[in-house]
């Protein structure tokens, strides 16, 4: 109990300092002033599919034109969930991996524990061009130091099968009543975190419980999540984690909907396969990724390198549209709007500031409600204890 | 027959050694004259891997479940407590993924036990030669083919598209949805282990005396009184001993339950604790659950004398 | 030099059993059959029945760095357990063959501890040692840990196949050797080697083997280490990848079939597995012993 509350002071502290701090940059006088030779080699970690070379589709590279440039052998680790990440990233003291393109969930834990080094944003030429919001967010930025650059971002969709399900869906009502018609042919996504798509569900239609915020929840409104929870399981034909562990049944008819990235949305249609997606009535949850490197890293330069070039409109145009998230740099969209023309602004919604507000982006629940009910709500290890007894009843 | 070329007068001497084999010769000299010494030796170097390397790691590893982690530095408290075994007997889930590891391990060791035996039997004491060697020899080839592999063969096998379903429909038998469920789980699991239980299975029935059988055969015993009453019995610790492997590797499991299930092993829970904050002490006493289990599981084999039959 | 059984099963037993026997070994080839066919697919989608035939991923397996490297780092771990394994497993069983010593039967239980027990037990145990060990001394994560990894639970493997045959060989071998005046070297590489080669052989083969394919305990031994197993459980989730995946399987199985056949027969010729104790056949020595005259 105890050292929990005293984690969740610090991390609290953290975000606390964040939010009272300027915004502009003022680096540490220890930052790098500029990016030095590059070491040959870099190990990062990512989410599946930021980081093509290739292997998917010939056609999509955008790694292969770095590691040419810079001389940076890439050597990626694609892990499912944040929980991995931050493991990943504490490996061997932090000297195993260089970089990791972090969501809003990990990036303060991995900030507070010292896992990751200040970025000096003046050596990333187009990080000037990020959009507003995303300059410099609380998941990246404490009191001005910057802690990465942010690279994509977008919604957890609901993704469903055309020809198997009728009518199409507006709500995520079918996912989670049990009265659904698609129930033992729907897909969750395999981690604590998900405990806030419920919450989301519980706020649109539980308004009694007065959820505000879905990751700061009370005991009670936690309760009433996993309660959700609880009930979906029996629906659920698999909680992935491995894309594939979505797209393969989905491919082969064992799911018919479900939460996915779009990613996998993106995959499905290259595929021929018959699927759409839609962000539902009630919202969805999402992620901010940023590009961080460890504080430990053994080839800091080609790390840098890589920040610099990932954060290039051309690149972040690649990305959006082989990977179907949405650029950070405010320039990529021009470049989308170009290629895919009424689309840009319609699904991926680029540039457009009050979309990503209404996005509730992965952040870590701390004990420290940030408002007025003070500290009582459930932390991250209190979230994971409960979402494992979620999973614990299949 | 020794014919002693010698001229009479001369005595018989051994060529002289060379310095190598007269050091050799004094070693040997001292390592005779010491026999503990020579154990020491023999045994020194693995009962010193093991102890420091295994044991050591093992004995730390369940010291850890006695101590806790601070969640704000990841770092391991040293402060004695009982608190993750508490924790673990109080909520449910935990006690629930336990019985159903444990339910599923067992029912995948009866069904390998059953389905070695025929193949065993047969290749034992019925099979001629050449039959008996390529049998021998299609038990040991599976094992050689990636386990990984072999468990996304499963996956793509028993998918809603996959090759169970495409041939009970040429047979009009509808389709079954056998995809990522504890079905798949049992299915997979014996065909992973299967040739971990043959070979001892069929060792054990091949080492039974031709006499004895026959002796049984001469008092009047039918081959199902024999079976039962000599076969069975004789070849059971090697039976045992087969087993073994087949509830292990089942009960300590992590990748198949992911890759072709829908559920959670023990080994699933401890494999996420060390990435949930790399909460070590809570896996570490999570961990304890297969190890004890298993201990039991060997302590019996040990008193039907399996390891004999290893 | 086989004696003559005589059946004792009845006619339906054996029809019986032939079934089963048949019924299992489809059971246990019609998955690695389908590898086979999937590795020839030329989609990369994994539905039944395949659309065609096509060799297009042998030649992208064939110029897949990284599947060549991955094969190299196994074989190099996979060659490293075995000797260690080799070496400590003959020990071992030499020492509780030749001596009664206080713990005797322990000794066989100890060593099977880390094939019995779960092979995450084992791996999360090796995984915090080397972190200890990464602050204490500076261990880090590397090709080496992989073979201590592998050759803890290869030791037992060797240990079994040495022992079985040592307790086959009679004892009196040792001491006429000595009595012909060998030295411990000599009795060593002249009755004992040829006597355990080919339980070493069988035993070197399976430690190999279980190095080779293993990946419970490698996930957490290896860190950034990518040993073969570990390259197909990366690439497996990787949907262009899987076809590569299933061709470096198939070239697997393939070129494991000449070993395993070879130790098969050696095995058999020396008596090990197809062992009947009333027939046991006399072990061939060479008994060149220099200074010895010849009978």
């Amino acid at each position: 109990m105890k050292a929990r509350l005293r984690l969740a002071m610090a991390t609290a502290a953290v975000i606390v300092m964040a939010a009272c701090g300027s915004t502009t940059s003022a680096p540490a006088s220890n930052l790098p002033q500029s990016i030095g030779p590059g070491e040959q080699k870099l190990n990062l970690i990512a989410w599946t599919g930021y980081v093509e070379s290739g292997k998917t589709d010939p056609k999509v590279d955008w790694v292969t034109p770095f590691q040419t440039q810079t001389g940076c052998t890439i050597n990626v680790k694609f892990a499912d969930t944040s929980d991995e990440m931050v493991t990943l990233m504490r490996q061997g003291g932090g000297t195993v991996w260089d970089g990791v393109s972090a969501s809003g969930d990990a990036t303060n834990r991995l900030i507070a524990h010292g896992d990751v080094a200040e970025v000096n944003v003046n050596l990333i030429p187009d990080f000037k061009d990020v959009i507003q919001s995303l300059q410099s967010p609380r998941h990246n930025t404490i009191n001005g130091h910057h802690y990465g650059v942010p690279y994509m971002y977008g919604p957890n969709v609901l993704m469903y099968n055309t020809q198997k399900v009728n009518p199409a869906p507006t709500s995520w009502d079918v996912t989670w009543e049990t009265n659904s018609p698609y129930k033992g042919k729907i897909a969750a996504y395999d981690n604590t975190i998900f405990i806030a798509d419920a919450a989301l569900y519980l706020k649109a239609h539980k308004p009694e419980l007065n959820i505000t915020d879905v990751y700061e929840l009370t005991s009670a409104q936690l309760d009433a999540a996993i309660n959700l929870l609880k009930q979906q399981a029996p629906m659920i034909k698999k909680y992935w984690s491995a894309t594939t562990d979505e797209t393969d049944p989905f491919s082969s008819g064992d799911i018919v909907i479900g939460t996915a990235w779009p990613y996998q949305v993106s995959f499905l249609k290259s595929e021929n396969k018959p699927v759409a997606a839609l962000v539902p009535s009630e919202g969805a949850t999402g992620w901010a990724d940023t590009w961080m490197m460890s504080s430990h890293a053994q080839h800091p330069n080609c790390m840098y390198l890589w920040m610099k070039y990932t954060e290039q409109p051309s690149v972040q145009d690649q990305v959006a549209e082989f990977y179907g998230a949405t650029p950070s740099n405010a320039k990529a969209c021009d470049l989308l709007r170009t290629h895919i023309g009424a689309s840009a602004d319609a699904d991926y919604h680029c540039g457009d500031n009050a979309f990503l507000h209404n996005i509730a982006l992965w952040k870590t629940p701390l004990q420290n409600c940030g408002d007025s009910r003070g500290n009582t709500c459930t932390d991250y290890s209190v979230w994971a204890q409960r979402w494992q007894e979620v999973r614990g009843t299949k | 027959m020794a014919q002693a070329i010698v001229a009479e007068g001369e005595e018989l001497h051994a060529p002289p050694l060379s310095p190598l084999a007269a050091a050799r010769r004094r070693v040997g000299l001292v390592l005779h004259r010491f026999p503990g010494l020579r154990l020491l030796l023999a045994l020194g170097p693995p009962v010193l891997w093991m102890a420091v390397i295994y044991l050591g790691a093992l004995g730390l590893l369940f010291i850890t479940a006695f101590w806790r982690q601070d969640p704000v530095t990841s770092a391991i408290v040293q402060d004695w407590n009982l608190d993750n075994f508490r924790f673990l007997l109080q909520e449910s889930v935990y006690r629930s993924i336990a019985f159903r590891t444990v339910g599923i391990a067992l029912a995948v060791t009866v069904t390998d036990v059953i389905l070695a035996f025929p193949i065993a039997y047969y290749a034992a004491r019925i099979a001629g030669r050449r039959i008996r060697t390529l049998l021998l020899l299609s038990m040991t080839l599976p094992l050689w083919s990636s386990y990984l592999v072999r468990v996304y063969a499963w996956r793509t096998i028993l998918s809603g598209d996959g090759v169970l379903n495409w041939s009970l429909q040429k047979l009009h038998l509808g389709s079954v949805n056998l995809g990522f469920s504890k079905w798949s789980l049992w299915i997979v699991f014996c065909y992973l282990w299967l040739p971990y239980v043959m070979l001892p299975t069929f060792a054990a029935v091949e080492r039974i005396p031709n006499s004895l059988i026959e002796a049984s055969t001469d008092l009047g015993a039918r081959w199902l009184t024999t079976l039962r009453r000599v076969i069975l019995p004789v070849a059971l610790p090697g039976i045992v001993a087969g087993s073994i492997f087949a509830f292990s590797l089942t009960l300590g499991d992590y990748i198949a339950p992911d890759l072709i299930g829908d559920t959670e092993f023990i080994g699933n829970v401890i494999y996420q604790s060390v990435g949930v904050a790399n909460n070590i002490p809570f896996a570490a006493a999570y961990a304890i659950v297969p190890a004890l289990v298993m201990a039991a599981y060997l302590l019996i084999a040990r008193r039907m004398r399996a390891f004999d039959a290893l | 030099m086989s004696v003559e059984r005589r059946l004792i099963e009845p006619l339906s037993v054996r029809i019986g059993m032939r079934a089963l026997t048949l019924f299992v070994l489809l059971f246990l080839y019609l998955p690695i059959l389908i590898i086979f066919l999937y590795a020839f697919n030329p989609e990369r989608s994994q539905a039944w029945p395949l659309p065609g035939f096509s060799t297009r991923w042998l030649v992208a397996t064939w110029n897949n760095i990284e599947v060549r490297g991955a094969l190299i780092t196994s074989l190099k771990a996979g060659l490293g357990a075995t000797t260690l394994a080799l070496a400590l497993g003959s020990l071992a069983a030499f020492a509780v063959h030749r001596f009664r010593f206080f713990g005797r039967e322990t000794v066989s239980f100890f060593l099977i501890l880390p094939l019995a027990l779960p092979g995450i037990v084992t791996g999360m145990a090796l995984n915090s040692a080397i972190n200890i060990g990464g602050q204490l001394i500076g261990l880090s994560f590397s090709l080496w840990t992989i073979i201590i990894g592998h050759a803890t639970f290869c030791v037992v493997v060797v240990y079994n196949n040495v022992i079985a045959r040592l307790r086959r060989t009679s004892g009196s071998l040792f001491e006429a050797s000595s009595d012909l005046g060998a030295d411990g070297w000599q009795t060593f590489r002249y009755v004992i080697l040829p006597n355990i080669a080919t339980a070493l052989l069988a035993g070197g083969l399976l430690a190999f083997a279980l190095s080779f394919d293993e990946i419970i305990v490698t996930n957490f031994t290896s860190g950034a280490e990518i040993t073969l197993p570990k390259w197909i459980f990366n690439n497996l989730r990787l949907p262009n990848q899987r076809p590569v995946v299933n061709v470096v399987a198939v070239v697997v199985i393939l070129a494991s079939f000449i070993p395993v056949y070879i130790a098969q027969r050696i095995t058999q010729q020396a008596g090990g597995l197809t062992s009947h104790p009333e027939e046991e056949p006399l072990p061939e020595v060479a008994i060149t012993l220099p200074g010895a005259a010849a009978v």
